[in-house]
Formats: structure tokens, C-alpha cells, sequence
């Protein structure tokens, strides 16, 4: 393992959002200030409580992971399609390193940015809403692996995108309305019976049920559901990779 | 001497069908400098790509130190250097992350006296806390050579280094290459100058359509190839090339004023003295005389068309 390497890519790709680290700090906290005036005090006060839980602490894990499911996909596909687009991959091509390594620095550092996002919001969070995580082990290892599993797929989309709208494409028309429709703001047992059964073929549902069980202990579908969609959901990214790295499809010619 | 590179049979064909390389056997001696010549589209920059593992090759094999550039990659590119034809920075890196970040791609721990000497010797020093998008073209090339260089490379290759460059930065990037090459630094150079290949290379290979035409040393091609041209500046214009003269197939020029005659320098005669002869003897009075040796420019072109004729 050229570990090297990995620290390498990590430290160049974490030293692109530090550049503009203002603004990676400002924005996820203007925008859960946003929601919380938006949802938890318009929405919030014909919604007194869900599950036993204010509405206002409710949505807080919804929050939480639509920013670190964007994030990290938006940081992963723009760290390999940016090189692309700028030619530097070759670089990448033909240094000592396999695909694994390649992945664990993209990823793992699209993946750090979106977890700093995640605790940001979860701090501003606090400021106004009382939050209680029943489970913190759990949260932890939920928001990472969602972190991680999204800077997957986002890598992924890296990749595939041969410009600058390919890379908004599939977070702006696919993800956005899933992780909208997958119990971000509400429980999905609020839903009629009919889009109940619909939402749970939302993967996004499972991951989503799964944090918040780790904050009230409240949740959608079984905690093991989840916790096997999120694993699933995983493997298939890093099976996608292989299979990348393996043909060079899209990356070498 | 051993080869440093050993390319075998090797092949390169697009999704499209274009072939790109058609069975390329080349092997590159350690220590050596090799100009690769060939016109644009001549799989130049292919058969480094392929090398280099940029690109997938089709068929064939390659060898980089003793290495197989697929099945022991990690051996062999650690091994080179790749300085790209087109410039490629990250814009908003500085010059310092930049090349220390290219050296830990390569699993070299960081050296901070190895980079600054590499910035010193490419005058890049005043500019390494700059970022890529505030340098010229010029130093942009610099940058990419230092990127090259920091893992020290034992194979270099520079594809068209020095095109569109100033002639300073030209003069520093051959002292650069003469340096590298006295520790022992194998450097294969493809280029469109031929006077660069003709001054720096030890030896010379020709490209053309995806095929090695030829591979020779610089000297031995140049004394094999090599024609010279006697241009003789009479003292008085001549309308015609009198007819005692016709054997040698000798062209005017200037209005007359000058004659043109093509030799080769290893023919067991090259007929000047008899020429001086029959010049004298027809009456026509000599101003000056020069020779001049045919470039490798000429031995290219004429290779080249040689092959397309061939095709033809």
C-alpha cells in the first residue's frame, strides 16, 4: 500500500477546501438557520410533535444527512472530475498507485469534508433545538458510513461526467428528490398507506430511518435494514470503482 | 549498455478503429538520449502515453528497468518522469504543494532541499508560493519539469518540451537535460525541432503512421543519409547551364549567379574536382564557394515520404 500516495491526494484535496473554507463553514450554517426558520417554526407550529419528539429536533438528522449525502458527493465528483477537466489525471495515471489508493484519498477526504458539514450543522443545530442522541456510537458510525458511501458515489459520478452539467445532473434530479422524499422532515408513517409502501423503495429512506433511530430511538424500518442498506449501498459503489479502475473506462483510453 | 526500456510489438487501437501504434519495437539503452521525430499524429505521444500507462495498450509488451509496465507497474513507473506535451496544473495549487504533492504520488517521502534545488535549477524559486494560474506560459513548462523530476526519475520523458517556448527557457531545459543525463538519466524526447533532436540526441528514431522507421545514432544517421550541397557564386550571370555541364545536373539560382550542385558524401567520388575542371574549362570565373551539410530535417522529410510513396 503506496500510503504515501494516499496522504498525498488526502492532503491536496482537503487543502482545495480549505482554500475556501469560509465558505464551507458559512453556508451549511446560513442554510440549517434556513430550515430551521423555515420548517422548524413555520412548519413546526401546526406540528407539535412527532413520535413524541418536537418537530424542531425531528428534522435535525433529515438536515444533517441531506447536507453530508450532497456533500459528499458534490466534494468526491468534483475532486476526480476536476483533474479530468483540467488534464492533471495524467498524473494520477502514471504514478505507482492502484485504484484502491486513488479511491481511499478522493474519498476519504470528500468524505472528511462532509462529515466537518455534518457536525457543523449538528452544532448549530443545538442552538435551537434540544438535541439528545440516544445512541451516539451508532450516530457516529452512520453518519460516517453515509459520508463515506455518498463521496462513493459521487466519485463514481466523477468519473462518468464528461462536463460540468453531467456532474450536476445526477445530484440535482436524483438524489435531491430522494433524499426530499425519503423522511428528511417527516416520518413516513405520516404518509397515506399506498406511498408508504412506495417510499420504502427510496434506499435513501433506510439510511435517513437509521440516523435518527441513532438520536430517539425512533425508526422507519428496522435497524438492521438499515444498517444493511448503507452496507449494501457501499458495496455496490466500490464494486462500480473496480470495475472503473479495472476496464479504465472513462479514465484511460 | 543495458536497455532501459524494452517495447515489444506493441500495439494501439481506439474504440474507433484507429490504430495508433502498429507494432512498435523499440528498446532505449540506460543513460542514452533519444529524440523521437515524426509529424503530428505520428503516435508520438501514444507510445509514451502507453508507456507511461496513461493509456491501455492493445497488444504487446513493455519493460521499464526490467520491469512489465502492467503486471510490475508499481516497479516500472516508479521509475519515470513524464513531462506532457500540453500544460496541465492545478491552477490554484502554488508551485511548492504542487511539485512536493507530485513526489508523494510517487511514495517519496517529502525532501525539501531535493525540491528547492530542483526550483533553483528551473529559476522557479521566486515563484514556488505562487499559484499556477500567475505564471507565464514559460514557467508553467518549468513547473511541469520539476513536477517530473521530483521523484527522481530514472527515465524522462519529455513530450515536445520546448514547443512554444523562448529560446532562454530552451537553452535551460537542454542544461537541465545535460545534467540529467550526466547521472545517468534516460531521456526519450520527441520533438518537432529537428535541430534540438540533431544537437542533444544520441541516437534518433523516426515515427510515422504508428511505425518505427528508423532507429540510428545521430552521427552514423547523418554520415549515411547525409547529402551535401556545393553552392558556387559566379562571377558574371549565366542565362543557361552550358551544355558541358549538363552531366552534373547542376540547377541555378540567383538569376544566374549562383550553382547548385548536390553531392553525397559517401559515394567513392563525389565529382568536385572534376567539376571545378569543366567549370574553368567552359569559361566561367568563381566568386565563392560554399558547402552545406543537409539537415536531418531533410533526411526526415524525405523518410517520411518515402513511406507515404510506399503506402501509395
Amino acid at each position: 500500500m503506496n500510503l504515501t500516495a494516499i496522504w498525498s491526494i488526502y492532503r491536496f484535496e482537503m487543502a482545495r477546501f480549505f482554500r475556501t473554507l469560509t465558505q464551507s463553514f458559512v453556508s451549511p450554517v446560513i442554510s440549517t438557520s434556513l430550515y430551521f426558520v423555515v420548517f422548524g417554526s413555520a412548519i413546526g407550529s401546526r406540528i407539535d410533535q412527532v413520535d413524541g419528539v418536537s418537530y424542531g429536533a425531528f428534522i435535525v438528522p433529515g438536515l444533517v444527512m441531506l447536507s453530508v449525502m450532497m456533500q459528499g458527493i458534490s466534494n468526491a465528483s468534483f475532486g476526480i472530475y476536476f483533474p479530468k477537466f483540467i488534464g492533471t489525471i495524467y498524473e494520477l495515471l502514471s504514478a505507482p498507485i492502484n485504484f484502491i489508493e486513488i479511491v481511499i484519498g478522493f474519498v476519504g477526504a470528500a468524505a472528511t469534508k462532509a462529515l466537518f458539514i455534518g457536525v457543523v450543522i449538528l452544532i448549530t443545530s443545538a442552538l435551537f433545538v434540544d438535541l439528545t442522541i440516544a445512541h451516539p456510537l451508532a450516530m457516529v458510525a452512520f453518519l460516517v458510513l453515509t459520508c463515506v458511501s455518498f463521496a462513493l458515489l459521487g466519485f463514481i459520478l466523477g468519473i462518468w461526467a464528461r462536463n460540468f452539467e453531467q456532474l450536476q445532473l445526477v445530484p440535482l434530479l436524483v438524489v435531491t428528490p430522494l433524499v426530499f422524499l425519503g423522511g428528511s422532515f417527516y416520518s413516513i408513517s405520516m404518509l397515506p398507506p399506498f406511498w408508504q409502501t412506495v417510499t420504502l423503495f427510496n434506499p435513501v429512506v433506510y439510511l435517513i430511518s437509521g440516523f435518527r433511530w441513532s438520536f430517539y430511538g425512533l425508526a422507519d424500518v428496522p435497524i438492521g435494514l438499515s444498517l444493511l442498506a448503507i452496507a449494501g449501498f457501499t458495496a455496490l459503489c466500490l464494486g462500480v470503482i473496480w470495475w472503473i479502475f479495472k476496464t479504465g473506462w472513462r479514465i484511460r483510453s | 549498455m543495458t536497455d532501459m526500456v524494452e517495447i515489444q510489438n506493441l500495439a494501439k487501437r481506439y474504440e474507433s478503429g484507429f490504430e495508433a501504434l502498429k507494432g512498435v519495437s523499440l528498446n532505449i539503452r540506460e543513460g542514452e538520449i533519444l529524440a523521437l521525430l515524426g509529424p503530428n499524429g505520428a503516435g508520438k505521444t501514444t507510445l509514451i502515453s502507453t508507456v507511461c500507462g496513461i493509456t491501455l495498450p492493445t497488444d504487446g509488451t513493455i519493460k521499464v528497468g526490467g520491469f512489465d509496465t502492467i503486471t510490475q507497474y508499481r516497479q516500472a513507473r516508479s521509475l519515470i518522469g513524464l513531462v506532457p506535451q500540453e500544460i496541465h496544473l492545478e491552477p490554484f495549487e502554488t508551485v511548492w504543494n504542487a511539485v512536493n504533492y507530485s513526489r508523494g504520488l510517487f511514495g517519496k517521502k517529502r525532501n525539501t532541499k531535493l525540491v528547492e534545488d530542483i526550483l533553483r535549477k528551473l529559476s522557479l524559486w521566486d515563484k514556488k508560493d505562487s499559484r499556477s494560474m500567475e505564471l507565464s506560459g514559460g514557467m508553467k513548462r518549468r513547473v511541469l519539469i520539476a513536477k517530473a523530476l521530483a521523484h527522481e526519475p530514472r527515465v524522462l520523458f519529455l513530450d515536445e518540451p520546448t514547443a512554444g517556448v523562448d529560446v532562454e527557457l530552451r537553452r535551460d531545459m537542454w542544461k537541465v537535460v545535460e545534467d540529467l543525463r550526466a547521472q545517468g538519466v534516460t531521456i526519450i524526447l520527441t520533438t518537432h525541432y529537428i535541430e534540438e533532436a540533431e544537437a542533444i540526441a544520441d541516437r534518433i528514431g523516426v515515427i510515422n503512421k504508428g511505425q518505427i522507421l528508423l532507429v540510428e545514432e545521430t552521427g552514423a544517421l547523418m554520415k549515411r543519409l547525409g547529402k551535401k550541397t556545393l553552392r558556387i557564386e559566379l562571377h558574371d550571370a549565366v542565362a543557361a547551364i552550358p551544355e558541358a555541364l549538363a552531366s552534373y545536373g547542376l540547377t541555378l539560382e540567383d538569376a544566374g549567379q549562383t550553382i547548385v550542385y548536390d553531392y553525397d558524401t559517401n559515394a567513392e567520388r563525389t565529382g568536385i574536382v572534376r567539376l571545378m575542371a569543366d567549370l574553368a574549362e567552359a569559361g566561367l570565373v568563381l566568386r565563392d564557394i560554399q558547402t552545406k551539410q543537409n539537415s536531418l530535417e531533410d533526411i526526415f522529410v524525405d523518410l517520411v515520404h518515402k513511406q507515404q510513396e510506399g503506402a501509395a
